[in-house]
């Protein structure tokens, strides 16, 4: 891997060249699945694990039984697409390239990740890398989330360019 | 606005709640439009929702940078609106994203 090379960039066919170190890859890969299980646990109605509430939002905040029809009707979509994101991202994780579509899924999963983890560790905006505790037991979880929010930006970054 | 996380701003968090109003459908006209309304949260990347903006909704980046700094600076800002139909979709497709997306009548 060379430091000096962006590890998103767009080739001149409108694929993604991938860089990223297999230990990332490696996470990727372990942090899926956990993910789908969460996501899978999910009710089609009713409560929400708490860790997964950012994934599916109250659409009518100010109408109690419209959100509750919606919900009925809509969030087994928004569970049906965010599995296929994550189908995406299990399909190409090892890959050195992607195209449009499929980065459009590395990012969709990243934040969902990214959403569970902020939520479970009650994130706030002043939270910094450099604020980490290495004897705070979520520390693993913090730089897990910290990381990810890193690598969205590089994957940002290339798709502005 | 940086693509770097550590140094961007992420976005406050200012959840929305649910207001359970009886009168909610009797005191509105049918007729008023919707407003599709995106919140403030800590977690999504600044650089993120822009991209989700111009994504989604096809803005400029200029006009897709503004819209994320309303929410910011002001707690929420209205990214569409329409027919209940139109924003019921708007709203599922910013979930799809993460984005923490509302929906409600226009007064």
């Amino acid at each position: 891997m060379n430091p000096f090379r962006r590890r998103f960039s767009r080739n001149s066919d409108g694929d993604y060249a991938v860089r990223i170190a297999e230990e990332e890859r490696d996470l990727l890969e372990y942090l899926v699945p956990q993910l789908r299980d969460l996501l899978m646990a999910t009710s089609p109605v009713g409560e929400i694990d708490p860790a997964a509430r950012r994934l599916f939002p109250t659409a009518y905040n100010e109408d109690q039984k419209k959100d509750v029809i919606y919900q009925e009707l809509m969030r087994d979509q928004l569970l049906a697409a965010r599995l296929d994101a994550l189908d995406v991202l299990e399909a190409t994780t090892r890959v050195d390239r992607v195209t449009d579509d499929q980065l459009d899924s590395w990012m969709n999963c990243i934040n969902q990740m990214r959403l569970v983890l902020g939520t479970r560790l009650d994130v706030s905006e002043e939270d910094e890398p450099t604020d980490m505790d290495p004897e705070d037991p979520n520390t693993a979880a913090m730089a897990t989330y910290h990381y990810l929010g890193h690598l969205l930006g590089e994957i940002l970054d290339a798709r502005i360019r | 606005m940086t693509a770097e996380p550590t140094r961007s701003t992420r976005l406050a968090s200012t959840e929305p709640t649910i207001v359970d109003d009886e009168d909610t459908d009797i005191a509105l006209d049918s007729d008023l439009p919707w407003v599709v309304l995106v919140w403030n949260d800590p977690i999504n990347l600044t650089s993120y929702v822009v991209f989700v903006f111009q994504k989604l909704f096809g803005f400029s980046i200029e006009k897709a940078t503004k819209l994320m700094l309303d929410v910011h600076e002001r707690g929420r800002a209205v990214v569409s609106n329409g027919t209940r139909e139109k924003a019921e979709l708007d709203v599922f497709r910013l979930h799809e994203y993460g984005l923490w997306a509302t929906m409600q009548q226009d007064r």
